[in-house]
């Protein structure tokens, strides 16, 4: 079957690579880039565990080929936190316990910082509202919700 | 899963992506945003042999005002249409259809003639675009063609598309000022698929109904149009004894099928609450003289 030499930007840097076609992102992400941050859930699009973002926008890295994103600039979890210092998002999780397993948190992470850069002003129901594309089996809502309200308030904060 | 192992193509027009295809034959379908064809993919429910990626390509690319109509290409992405501001003045229905349709990031990536093409009874965009009405363009190895909203969609995932033909867009045509719409869907969550759709539109003038359409999904294998219920509209004041009349004019005589979500009698009883409401929401944004 046909592989496909691609090129995309993975968190800032430039990645070459040759894919099966078959190959779906999130496998490319996983077991090609070494990427383990992007978790696997349901495989057809419903849980949003896989979310990365693609110029900012969130997608379901599960439901895409990575033949598909050539030429993509693809933001992971890995992203938040190059350094030892975690970034705002993950510090307010961790503070309102708004992971337990910790499986849905990747995608929950990254779909919470779209919706705090589209509006960091946003309200509980819009946070809920917006989480509501990505599932929590822990049912951790709520605490979800607290932290992305806190962490949108520290980055207010941060950007003056 | 993951999905089966195929042959993938990037077609940068729309003539190179009817030419792949009619090379290609039955065995190659046309990629859009995927959020459709990958699933059923990876669920082993749909193994082709070849894929056509059309989402790069120029000509298909972009969404707008088109002579009084909206024009949609083949490439525009849901979420992209649904903010659209040409969207929301020129087919406002679409816009509340599509914000309905699965989940942002699913959005992000999803088609509108996607969902279309794929003719899914119950989905939200085909409903709407039958409710406003339009027009497919449709393109293969012999030419371009023009498909009415109202002769696309034949059966369950089944349109009047050839073999060897893809959609390039769809136009939604405009309907006067003293249009009101309304939309509605009753779903398990907010996020899932919906079990019954209403998506209506009316056009008043002096103090009356002069146009109206009535398009339910999710109980017949096409997004469906109710005649007997326009027929009661048109002619009628707005209002609540006229949109129970014309309710009940739509549930009767539907056979929804049952599943695990409904019964085809609950559907029924949907058809017809969903009807008035999608009305009455209609009338209040119709405004104009009435
Ligand atoms: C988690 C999840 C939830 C969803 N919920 C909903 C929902 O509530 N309501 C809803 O309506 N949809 C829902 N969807 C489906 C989504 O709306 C799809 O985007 C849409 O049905 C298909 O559009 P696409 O661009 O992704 O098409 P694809 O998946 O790429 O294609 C779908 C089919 O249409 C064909 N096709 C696509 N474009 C063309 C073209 N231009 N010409 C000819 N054939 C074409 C393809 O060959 C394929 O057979 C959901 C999807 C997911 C993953």
């Amino acid at each position: 079957m046909s592989t496909h030499d691609i090129t995309v930007t993975i968190n800032g840097a430039m990645t070459s690579a040759n894919v099966e076609s078959r190959r779906s992102l999130a496998d490319f992400l996983r077991h090609d880039v070494g990427l383990v941050g992007t978790h696997i859930g349901c495989e057809q699009g419903a849980c949003g565990a896989c979310t990365v973002l693609i110029g900012g926008r969130s997608v379901r890295s599960c439901i895409m080929f990575a033949v598909q994103a050539d030429g993509a600039d693809i933001q992971t979890v890995e992203s938040l936190a190059p350094g030892a210092e975690m970034h705002p998002l993950q510090e307010a999780f961790r503070r309102h316990q708004g992971l337990q397993c910790g499986f849905c948190t990747p995608g929950m992470l990254l779909r919470s910082l779209e919706l705090i850069n589209d509006n960091p002003d946003l309200t509980a129901e819009e946070a809920r509202e917006g989480i509501s594309s990505n599932m929590c089996r822990c049912t951790g809502y709520q605490y979800i919700v607290d932290a992305v309200l806190d962490a949108a308030a520290e980055m207010r904060a941060e950007e003056g | 899963m993951k999905s089966p192992p195929f042959e993938y193509h990037r077609a940068g027009s729309a003539a190179e992506a009817a030419g792949l295809l009619g090379e290609l034959g039955f065995d190659a379908r046309i990629l859009a945003g995927g959020q459709s064809l990958i699933p059923l993919m990876n669920l082993r429910l749909a193994a082709p042999g070849h894929l056509v990626d059309i989402t790069g390509a120029p000509d298909l690319a972009g969404c707008g005002a088109n002579g009084g109509g909206l024009h949609i290409g083949a490439g525009a992405r849901q979420r992209t249409v649904e903010l659209h501001a040409d969207t929301l003045a020129t087919a406002p229905v679409l816009a509340d259809a599509i914000s309905n349709a699965g989940q942002v990031p699913v959005r992000h990536q999803g088609t509108v003639v996607g969902s279309i093409a794929h003719a899914d009874p119950s989905a939200e965009m085909p409903a709407a675009f039958k409710a406003q009405g339009g027009t497919v363009t449709a393109q293969g190895a012999g030419g371009t063609r023009e498909i009415a909203s109202e002769d696309f969609f034949e059966g369950y995932f089944t349109t009047a598309l050839e073999e060897g033909e893809l959609v390039t867009a769809v136009t939604v045509d405009a309907w006067p000022a003293g249009t009101g719409h309304g939309f509605l869907e009753f779903s398990v969550t907010a996020e899932s698929w919906p079990i019954a759709l209403a998506a209506v539109l009316i056009h008043t003038s002096g103090g009356a109904i002069d146009r109206a359409s009535v398009v339910l999904g999710g109980v017949a294998e096409v997004p469906l149009r109710r005649p007997e219920a326009e027929a009661v509209l048109v002619g009628a004041e707005p209002g609540a004894e006229a949109f129970e009349a014309a309710a009940e004019a739509a549930a009767t005589g539907i056979e929804p099928l049952s599943d695990s979500f409904g019964s085809g009698a609950y559907r029924k009883k949907l058809a017809r609450v969903l009807t008035r409401r999608a009305l009455t929401t209609a009338a209040e944004r119709a405004g104009g003289d009435a």
